[in-house]
């Protein structure tokens, strides 16, 4: 056998292999999500949707569950979304580059790759205890924006990164200052990847459980939350606190609650996906 | 060096050869002009002087520094972090590297279009609008006036009046180059730097560009960096020939292209170079 006739056996072998590796990954998920689907799609239905928990599985809604993710959601987008633009933006636009960028760069990267819950021991310290919010709303969506920080700000040094110098350059060219260029030109042009990158961020904070817990959020909340001090519980700890109880029954509700996770993690990932082509169709250099 | 003033202007403003623009103002000037992008010494000790409405080209080799030279003007430079220059640069007698002199408005008097088309990702209109805009012009009549004069003048009007909410990025180089030489127009500039505006076109592009400068001169004063020797001829008043960072020899365009006084310039223009 020459070369050229093994070179095409290990290309065989490899395609076989990616294949093989593929169908691994998603015939794992079809069986996942089949499943999940048999379990749960029957249960779901208005009465689920807004019924409060309850010690008997074919009365326990998931209202308050939903709700605080809800709640949680808008409230960490709130303190995240700004906070990471802006911090991106300054990075990336005015922030001097030198040692110290540097080490600041390395060090966001490394944070984005921290275990979830060492920043629920940071929230406990910090806003739980220190600023005394208790196991509430505020406490929860501010560690999840600590812990999403670091992925927007990422994101939108890597959208701002992206936006060609002669833009800037024509911009400052016509008497623009910094700030106008940076408002009127580069963050439209980036606002794709941004937009991105936030939604992503944002329905990872969506999933969390690790950092809820370790604050204090309560897995029985018998009450739909209606200010940010209240206490509350979100999706995945109820499908938690389900899945680990005898009765079957409930963990058919456990079903239903991953379903429904689960249809909101899709629908921000296809608005994400939808915003990106929008933006990459308006935006093409 | 900062106290340099409009009367030493005018005591030296004898001209070094006679045209039609001899006796207006001069608009543009260097005095020992040096550039160093760190160690490299890229314009050394340049002195010229350019007059209102007049068409300057800018001539040389590449890399010999016509970009650099240009770019001191608008100081556009200011964003590298190895450039620094010495020297004076005035324009309408004001010398531009002052502390009191804000960029912001120094951009809005002398304009620029780049080498290669730069439009903004936005409409045809927004990026004619977008120089009025900043200035904080809200009008919409106002706006309106200035973007379709704006395209006239640089001859692209008809071709996108019924068009003006398309992405400018979907117009062709040529269309492109014309939008942002109507975007540089809206602000009314009495300067405008070109850095070879049309290298990246086609000849009819070409042809109306060049036909646009020599229209545009009645009313602005225009610096062209061109590798096109023929290009030069037809649309400039004077050229400087410009060779390793030197300004060898600066006149009336026709001058030098028949008769340089300079063995290199000649070698240069009659393509004898190497
Ligand atoms: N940002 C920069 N940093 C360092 N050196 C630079 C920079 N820009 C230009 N130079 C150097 O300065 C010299 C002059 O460059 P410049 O771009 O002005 O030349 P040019 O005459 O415009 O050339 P071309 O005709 O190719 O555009 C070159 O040697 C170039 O390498
Ligand atoms: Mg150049």
């Amino acid at each position: 056998m020459n070369n050229s006739q093994i070179n095409q056996i290990k290309d065989k072998a490899f395609q076989y292999f990616g294949i093989f590796c593929t169908l691994i990954g998603i015939v794992l998920l079809v069986i996942f999500i089949g499943s999940i689907l048999i379990d749960g799609l029957g249960r779901i239905d208005w009465n689920f949707l807004t019924s409060l928990p309850s010690r008997k599985a074919e009365k326990a809604g998931i209202l308050t569950a939903w709700s605080g993710s809800l709640w949680i959601f808008g409230l960490t987008a709130i303190f995240a979304i700004p906070l990471g633009v802006s911090a991106g933006v300054y990075l990336e636009e005015y922030g001097k580059k030198n040692w110290f960028s540097n080490l600041l760069e390395i060090n966001i990267s490394n944070l984005a790759g921290v275990p979830s819950v060492i920043y629920g021991i940071l929230g406990l310290e910090i806003f739980v205890r220190t600023f005394k919010f208790g196991g509430s709303l505020l406490a929860g969506s501010f560690t999840l924006a600590l812990l999403i920080l670091p992925i927007i700000i990422v994101a939108t040094r890597e959208a701002v990164k992206a936006v060609p110098h002669s833009i800037r350059e024509a911009a400052y060219g016509m008497g623009a200052s910094k700030w106008q260029t940076t408002y009127t030109q580069v963050l439209p042009a980036a606002g794709g990847g941004i937009s991105t990158g936030i939604i992503l961020a944002l329905s990872r904070a969506i999933g969390e459980t690790a950092p809820l817990i370790i604050i204090g959020a309560l897995a029985y909340v018998p009450f739909v939350p209606t200010s940010p001090l209240d206490e509350f519980t979100v999706l995945p700890m109820q499908i938690f606190n389900w899945t680990s109880r005898p009765d079957h029954a409930f963990v058919v509700n456990a079903a239903a609650g991953i379903i429904l996770l689960l249809g909101i993690t899709f629908l921000l990932n296809g608005i994400a996906v939808y915003f990106r082509n929008k933006w990459q169709k308006k935006v093409k250099w | 060096m900062e106290n340099t003033s409009q009367k030493n202007i005018n005591n030296e403003d004898q001209s070094m050869s006679q045209d039609t623009t001899e006796k207006s103002k001069v608009i543009l000037e260097s005095k020992k002009a040096n550039v160093y992008y760190g160690d490299m010494h890229a314009i050394k000790n340049v002195n010229i002087k350019m007059r209102e409405n007049s068409v300057t080209a800018f001539i040389g080799p590449s890399g010999c520094g016509k970009s650099t030279f240009l770019r001191t003007f608008n100081r556009m430079n200011d964003y590298i972090d190895i450039f620094r220059k010495e020297g004076e640069f005035y324009i309408n007698g004001k010398e531009i590297y002052q502390k009191d002199v804000k960029v912001e408005e120094l951009r809005k008097t002398v304009g620029m279009v780049f080498q290669k088309p730069n439009p903004f990702p936005k409409s045809i209109y927004e990026n004619v609008a977008f120089g009025l805009r900043i200035q904080g012009i809200k009008n919409k009549s106002v706006l309106d006036e200035a973007v379709e004069k704006s395209l006239k003048q640089a001859a692209i009007w008809d071709e996108v009046k019924d068009n003006l909410k398309k992405s400018a990025l979907a117009l062709s180089g040529g269309q492109q180059q014309r939008i942002c030489i109507a975007r540089a127009l809206a602000v009314e500039p009495k300067v405008l730097l070109m850095d070879e505006p049309a290298s990246a076109l086609d000849p009819i592009s070409t042809a109306k560009i060049e036909e646009l400068i020599y229209q545009l001169k009645e009313n602005y004063t225009i610096v062209i960096v061109t590798h096109n020797m023929q290009q030069a001829g037809r649309v400039s008043d004077r050229t400087a020939f410009f060779y390793i960072g030197e300004l060898i020899e600066f006149g009336k365009t026709k001058n030098i292209f028949t008769n340089p006084k300079e063995e290199l310039t000649e070698r240069y223009i009659t393509g004898r170079f190497g």
